[in-house]
């Protein structure tokens, strides 16, 4: 059987939205870190247009616009205009090196899939079998964070993860009600603002934003 | 109508002290937005006890004994913990620990803070519980960076990030949610209405909603502090200023549990098992006696009263996941005493700190001689949240452990060990600051203590009698989550 086109290109960008996952886990540029969440953006939104085009669900049409102002727009040019105010373009160096990272992230892809599979089979969407993809995204944003020391670099992390959930939602449900995604995108608008003045305190007390100064605080 | 001035007044407070908050009149605009706030919670409290549960606008709210009795209970903090915070926040900005500019955001984030939580607790929409959550949490991470000491700021950054992390689970067990509840509902904004999920909750795919509720546990018990979850606790609540560190411990913890406790009501209908209260069960168990054992070995005064916090919310977890009319009851009694002693306690402190200018416990000395009203206040304070008899907590702890010891009595020896432990810990530490020797100089400064004392006399009055309307108003919301 072979599926229409619009669905064959939704699983090709989930595919792409997976190598991106990857891709931030292995990069080392602050600056590559912003260009490929601008990237992983734009695939979940175009693949956002495809399911609403193609299931005619017309607010899933107002969330891809909301991805692709917010995710592909504003956030990457909030994130471009810090790293030079702040000048922190050196190489990070993640807290595991690679290769090991890539290897966790392989077996999390796995487990991902074993997670999703009991929800994709009860799920009536046509895009179900992407939802084992948008968990591996999940979780492999989550090992992002926890394997970098970098303030923006854990953000950049946080930010992915809620692509991977949005996905989620989408390969599962056709999205959630457009108030409730209005409010996240709210949330997430108010979070990155909260931490640019975040950044700046930071790096005013600090002199960097690297997070090994803030490993004082410890169970007594 | 009452509810609009519920969510519409801190809302406009926020405004307001966003623009003007810091001028020297500020502080009393706060309190003023504060205590308007509470009146209007006592109007919609009064509808709900004339007219039964209802919703609003659509079903896009709904107001029940359960939730009317924490919206109440949250304005009234807010209210004495602005009251509090105006000398405090003073003495802080003489003492040169804050800029005066740096209050304008500490008075629109406090506003914005109460909006937030108010606006979850009344909300019908699980959705919207989800987003108003994330927003009370953003309102006070700068909060707890106020003094933008390298110690707040690790502390607000351990906040945003563990709980950001916590409760992206929780929206992801809200998309399951929706999943399930969308195949029963159809699709739409209503799918994710808790009057309407409630109605069909035994038609709910059960293996979806115990995935669900294992996420929302997991994401929102961050936010309670539960153990293993819970490290990012002590820190917000020591190194932010102390009116942040009140209403989060009586406020923001509850909000969240509140949360879990809406799931659980979901899933005990939809699984027919008692998968969800075990869990909580266990968390709760766990909480108790590891927050004892780390408590025992704290320095810092705010610290170890956090970790009382985490204790505490631990035992009305217990409570609530062990269900039925009487456990649920105990567990509502007992945030309502824990959020007024804790938050009485943290006053207390504050102007302890204040006064010694020491979080350090053993550089505080001898408050009784120096202030003995702060003395008293945190000896009494102390000794209410130990559960001594008569205040409320011992009514409320007592309730819980022999509901525990007739229903659960493998849990028992747990929660009375490390009740026994935080006792001995915190009885022993407090005594000295409060009749030791005062060795350091101490600050001079006019404390408002007022609503330590309201606090406590609430507490202390609750746990000789509680008033009949109160005691039906807490029977009416435990006959709600469940029997």
């Amino acid at each position: 059987m072979t599926l229409p086109l619009p669905l064959q290109l939704t699983n090709l960008l989930a595919a792409i939205l997976l190598l991106i996952a990857f891709a931030l886990l292995s990069q080392r540029r602050i600056i590559g870190l912003i260009t490929l969440f601008a990237w992983q953006g734009l695939a979940l939104a175009l693949s956002t247009t495809l399911v609403a085009l193609h299931t005619k669900q017309p607010h899933l049409l107002a969330s891809a616009g909301l991805t692709l102002v917010l995710k592909v727009g504003l956030l990457p040019w909030i994130f471009f205009r810090l790293v030079r105010r702040l000048d922190i373009e050196r190489d990070v160096e993640p807290i595991i090196n690679i290769p090991t990272t890539m290897l966790i992230g392989i077996v999390l892809v796995i487990f991902a899939f074993n997670l999703a599979q009991p929800i994709s089979a009860l799920a009536g969407t046509v895009t179900r079998s992407n939802l084992g993809i948008a968990m591996a995204v999940v979780l492999l944003s989550f090992l992002m964070m926890i394997s970098r020391r970098q303030a923006i670099a854990q953000v950049i992390g946080f930010l992915a993860m809620e692509n991977g959930l949005f996905f989620a939602a989408t390969s599962a449900t056709y999205g959630m009600p457009l108030v409730v995604e209005l409010g996240i995108a709210l949330d997430v608008l108010v979070g990155v603002f909260v931490l640019v003045i975040f950044f700046f305190q930071i790096r005013e007390t600090f002199e960097s934003l690297d997070l090994r100064h803030l490993e004082r605080l410890k169970e007594h | 109508m009452n509810l609009a001035w519920v969510l519409v007044l801190p809302l406009l407070g926020g405004l307001v002290l966003t623009l003007v908050g810091h001028r020297r009149i500020a502080p009393t605009v706060n309190v003023a937005f504060a205590l308007a706030t509470f009146l209007a919670t006592l109007a919609l409290a009064h509808d709900v006890a004339r007219h039964g549960p209802f919703t609003l606008a659509h079903d896009w709210f709904f107001i029940d004994p359960f939730n009317v009795f924490l919206v109440a209970l949250t304005a009234f903090v807010g209210f004495t913990t602005a009251v509090f915070s105006r000398p405090y926040m003073r003495i802080e900005e003489d003492h040169g620990r804050v800029a005066s500019a740096r209050l304008r955001m500490y008075h629109g984030s406090y506003q914005i803070f109460l909006a937030m939580m108010l606006l979850a607790l009344t909300t019908n929409n699980m959705g919207i519980l989800w987003v108003a959550m994330e927003g009370a949490t953003l309102a006070t991470v700068l909060l707890v960076s106020l003094y933008r000491t390298p110690a707040s700021l690790e502390a607000a950054w351990k906040y945003f990030i563990l709980c950001g992390v916590g409760i992206a689970q929780a929206l992801f067990g809200t998309i399951l949610l929706y999943f399930a509840a969308e195949r029963v509902l159809g699709e739409g904004g209503t799918a994710l209405l808790w009057t309407h999920l409630d109605a069909v909750k035994a038609q709910l795919e059960p293996v979806v909603l115990q995935l669900a509720f294992i996420f929302l546990l997991v994401g929102y018990g961050t936010k309670v502090g539960l153990v293993p979850l819970h490290s990012w606790l002590p820190d917000a609540h020591a190194e932010g200023p102390t009116p942040v560190s009140a209403v989060l411990s009586g406020l923001l913890l509850n909000v969240a549990l509140y949360a879990v406790v809406r799931g659980k009501v979901l899933v005990d209908g939809a699984l027919h098992s008692d998968l969800a209260g075990n869990l909580m069960m266990g968390f709760g168990v766990a909480s108790v006696v590891f927050a004892a054992l780390l408590l025992r070995r704290q320095l810092d005064v705010k610290r170890m009263f956090a970790y009382s916090s985490i204790e505490h919310m631990g035992l009305i977890t217990f409570a609530f996941g062990m269900g039925g009319i009487t456990a649920s009851f105990a567990g509502l009694l007992h945030m309502t005493m824990h959020s007024l002693t804790k938050s009485a306690i943290f006053f207390a402190v504050g102007h302890a700190t204040q006064k010694a200018g020491t979080q350090v416990m053993d550089d505080i000395r001898g408050l009784i001689r120096s202030n003995p009203t702060i003395g008293w206040g945190l000896l009494l304070g102390t000794v209410a949240i130990l559960g001594v008899p008569p205040f409320g907590v011992f009514a409320s702890e007592f309730l819980i452990i022999t509901t525990a010891m007739h229903d659960h009595p493998w849990a028992t020896p747990f929660l009375i060990t490390g009740l026994g432990i935080a006792f001995a810990a915190i009885f022993g530490r407090v005594q000295p600051m409060v009749f030791g020797k005062a060795e350091l100089p101490y600050l001079p400064h006019q404390p408002a203590l007022l609503p330590v004392f309201l606090h406590l006399a609430l507490v202390f009055v609750l746990g000789l009698y509680i008033p009949d309307f109160l005691a039906n108003w807490y029977r009416q919301a435990a006959r709600l989550l469940g029997a």
